[in-house]
């Protein structure tokens, strides 16, 4: 009755309702009318083209952090560097955006690989230090988000700026946005970065799939040791699985560096945006096109939340509980896992 | 007649199989019933039935003529029922006693009374010639003695009867016999024992009957006094099987691989391999015998190239190979039959298809540029699963939902696909049954026979001498002995493994 590939399936579509679920009970208990409240939150996501446009931009960033987390897991590591690695991206596209003067061809190019490069680098020393020393790359990857927003906040002070709080815009030619695409949602900040967020998705899927260097990375995450029996060097495949997570996190970074803002800021804390990702890829199951799925979810959560307080006099805190309650009830999968396998069993 | 535990027409499915189909066990007071069948016969199945794991469909269990539900592992406990698994259970850093007690710690006040548990340990240790220290930390001791603490932690539970689940799996040949001791010792202060096994000689030598399943099946139970190992043999496999495999003499050649002084330590920088030399020429079979942790697995991992020589060379038909990376190995022509198979051998999570090409998936016909050309690896995987009988619902089916004996085969297929000129074989039949055994016995002589050179390590005595056409036994790093298996017996191959050289085995 049920396949394994459908329990899968399964286990997340079940967590978001069960989240919904909690999320109405919470909003009943503090006497808020939960049908109401999702009402606001669908119509604050898809009410109308500005909304959706809205939805989708917030969409963007989340499907590359996704999917940097997902790929890194699939080798096996846990890439808690996302957020850090997307600030490095945010901050290098701009960089490159402000200092460069080239016709759009080039300079938009440009600023995209520069932010893949700058997220790359980030994760390379975690890599690095994993491959060769052994050092753990959570708590690596931890520290490095620290630096990383303080670096980026210094540099934006001190070198782009002459102590000011944000750097100035970047031109056209280096901007993701375009006046039409935003015509077509009411002036959203939609941008063309949805289409490197597909894209990207694609080149991951393509990648592990149906490359021998995917093999290996797979075959490395799965088990180092038969890895290294069967003649690959796992030490560069763990190097190379962390540049290549940095690198999608660093252009989730230019997806809103020159593509939703358009410049970068001295930040008093995280964008979550790396860490949103862990969310993301948890719930994706690790697989590009869950990724998606999953990153729309929450790209409809956020964007939708916006609404719940002026349309139903819900406060957004309680979006985020409600965001809370599916990640909780998707790390404990096994718990529904085990409730479809006795429903299996009784079904019989 | 009394019996202790009846499975009486016990029925178990799961989806898409019957694991058990109509079996009956019944075991006496103060016996040794041995439960026989090839891997994936149901053994396991029928044994967490009784242990209360899985709930049988169909079928009663009464205990001492009592019917009972068993519905969890702890109601089998309080009808004394113990296992001992073979995959031991045990903390690591605790000690003996510790591990034995936890889940029923004797208390005092509010703290654990250790030194009573202590004295219960040592008392019971004492009453089957256990010979454990309670107190000491189970990372310490050998893996004989972490199997009796399993032992222990099931008397201390009270268990009136044991299940071993494939006991003697990891024991050195000396440990085995140890073991047999105390499951006599066991029957003597009134204990029932139930041993899966499929091991015939153990079969022979201490137990009293024996029920045999196949696909399933309860196919019957015999008195062990009145049968043999082949009518065993036949009944748990279903035709007639042969135990010492045909092989014409050996017709070497020229030498394949040389070993010269060569020298390893292992991660401890204890040296575990020690100025050795070894040749094993074209067109035969070498066997390396000798007790676990004598270097042998150094000394393969070494020539694999998973470990660095600290001095010394190793050739491969003449040319260096010292010291290269596992695939510049494999590619020079060597093949390798891990000794742990799961760790080593395969991806478990991969499909069968993808772990058939684990060493080969960026060569042609199975990648070109880059990108993997899944027709042609899944086509060769069939090909290989046809050949080697490697049992799966398809080759998109995970590497870990195959049975030992069906993974192991898998392996064997892709390590002698690949025509290497040496094949290194490390305990290639451990826990597998008769049936698989006897192919994969069959297909390393094929082999040898089309010119390959096979190095074999096996501690089991049997297969040294059934397959090699020279015996080296290794001790404390070094080939202590050289010899053709006709001109020694497990005597002196026993002698020289645990360390006394060939004069003294004379002496005596």
């Amino acid at each position: 009755m049920f396949t394994n590939r459908l329990v899968n399936i399964l286990i997340p579509v079940i967590s978001v309702i069960l989240g919904l679920l909690f999320g109405a009970f919470i909003m009943l208990g503090f006497g808020y009318n939960p049908i109401n409240g999702y009402l606001a939150l669908w119509e604050g996501a898809f009410g109308d083209s500005y909304f959706f446009g809205e939805t989708l931009r917030q969409v963007t960033p989340y499907i590359l952090s996704g999917l940097a987390v997902a790929f890194a897991f699939r080798t096996g590591l846990f890439n808690i560097g996302v957020e850090g690695q997307v600030i490095m991206g945010w901050l290098a596209s701009v960089w490159v955006g402000l200092a460069v003067d080239a016709p759009m061809i080039i300079h938009l190019p440009l600023a995209v690989i520069a932010a893949g490069v700058a997220g790359a680098a980030w994760g390379f020393l975690p890599g690095l230090l994993k491959a060769k020393l052994g050092v753990h790359e959570v708590i690596v990857t931890i520290m490095l988000n620290y630096v990383a927003l303080y670096t980026s906040n210094a540099i934006v002070r001190n070198v782009i700026t002459d102590g000011r709080d944000r750097t100035e815009r970047i031109p056209e030619t280096a901007s993701l946005s375009s006046e039409w695409i935003s015509s077509l949602t009411q002036y959203s900040r939609l941008h063309y970065g949805l289409l490197i967020a597909l894209f990207a998705a694609a080149v991951m899927w393509f990648m592990l799939n149906k490359t021998t260097r995917g093999f290996e990375l797979r075959a490395v995450g799965f088990n180092q040791d038969a890895s290294r029996y069967a003649g690959m060097n796992v030490g560069r495949n763990i190097i190379l699985s962390m540049v290549i997570s940095g690198a999608f996190a660093g252009l989730a970074g230019a997806m809103e560096g020159i593509g939703t803002f358009g410049y970068q800021s001295v930040k008093g804390g995280f964008t979550n945006i790396g860490f949103d990702g862990i969310a993301v890829a948890l719930l994706g199951a690790n697989a590009a096109i869950g990724v998606i799925l999953a990153a729309i979810l929450f790209g409809t959560l956020k964007v939708g939340a916006l609404n719940m307080p002026t349309g139903a006099g819900v406060p957004s805190e309680l979006v985020d509980i409600v965001i809370a309650m599916i990640i909780f009830f998707v790390a404990s999968s096994y718990m529904i896992r085990w409730f479809i396998l006795k429903m299996k069993k009784e079904g019989k | 007649m009394e019996y202790v535990i009846e499975m009486l027409n016990i029925r178990k499915e799961f989806p898409g199989i019957v694991a058990n189909d109509d079996i009956t066990l019944q075991v006496k007071k103060g016996e040794i019933h041995a439960l026989l069948g090839e891997n994936g016969a149901g053994k396991s199945t029928l044994m967490n039935v009784l242990f209360g794991l899985y709930q049988p469909e169909k079928g009663e269990i009464k205990v001492k003529g009592k019917e009972v539900q068993v519905t969890d592992p702890n109601v089998a406990n309080r009808l004394g029922i113990g296992m001992v698994h073979q995959h031991f259970m045990l903390v690591d850093t605790f000690t003996v006693t510790e591990n034995i007690i936890l889940g029923s710690e004797p208390k005092k006040g509010a703290t654990v009374d250790l030194k009573k548990a202590e004295k219960e340990v040592a008392h019971l240790s004492e009453l089957y010639g256990l010979k454990v220290d309670p107190r000491a930390k189970i990372r310490d001791i050998s893996v004989g003695m972490q199997q009796r603490v399993e032992i222990l932690k099931t008397l201390y539970r009270g268990a009136e009867i044991l299940i071993f689940d494939e006991p003697t799996a990891v024991l050195t040949p000396q440990e085995i016999k140890e073991l047999i001791q105390i499951m006599r010792a066991l029957i003597r202060e009134g204990k029932s024992i139930i041993l899966i096994t499929h091991k015939l000689k153990e079969i022979i030598e201490v137990c009293d009957r024996c029920t045999v399943i196949r696909k399933g099946k309860g196919i019957g139970t015999v008195e062990v006094s009145e049968t043999n190992p082949t009518e065993l043999a036949s009944l748990m496999v279903g035709r007639e099987v042969s135990f010492t495999t045909e092989k014409t003499a050996a017709v070497p050649k020229d030498t394949v691989l040389s070993i010269r002084d060569l020298s390893v330590k292992d991660s401890r920088n204890v040296q575990m391999v020690n100025n050795l030399q070894l040749d094993v020429r074209a067109g035969e079979i070498v066997g390396l015998a000798g007790v676990d942790g004598n270097g042998q697995s150094e000394l393969i991992e070494t020539i694999t190239g998973l470990r660095k020589a600290d001095s010394g060379t190793i050739s491969l038909n003449g040319k260096p190979i010292t010291n290269l990376n596992p695939r510049k190995v494999t590619e020079s022509g060597v093949s390798h039959i891990p000794q742990d198979r799961h760790r080593f051998g395969l991806v478990l999570d991969f499909p069968v298809g993808e772990n058939m090409v684990l060493q080969t998936y960026y060569q042609a016909p199975f990648a070109n540029k880059g990108m993997l050309k899944y027709k042609d690896i899944y086509e060769k995987a069939n090909a290989l699963i046809e050949e080697y009988d490697v049992r799966t619902p398809s080759v998109y089916t995970k590497a870990r939902a195959l049975s030992g004996g069906n993974q192991q085969k898998a392996i064997i297929g892709r390590e002698v696909d690949r025509s290497p000129d040496l094949i290194i074989a490390a305990q290639p039949t451990r826990g597998l049954d008769v049936g698989a055994i006897e192919f994969i016995h069959k297909k390393l002589i094929e082999e040898r026979d089309k010119g390959r050179a096979v190095l074999l390590l096996s501690f089991e005595l049997d297969e040294i001498m059934n397959l090699s056409d020279r015996i080296a036994v290794m001790f404390d790093g070094q080939i202590v002995a050289d010899m053709k298996p006709e001109e020694t017996n497990e005597q002196e191959l026993g002698l020289l493994m645990a360390g006394s050289n060939q004069q003294k085995a004379g002496d005596k």
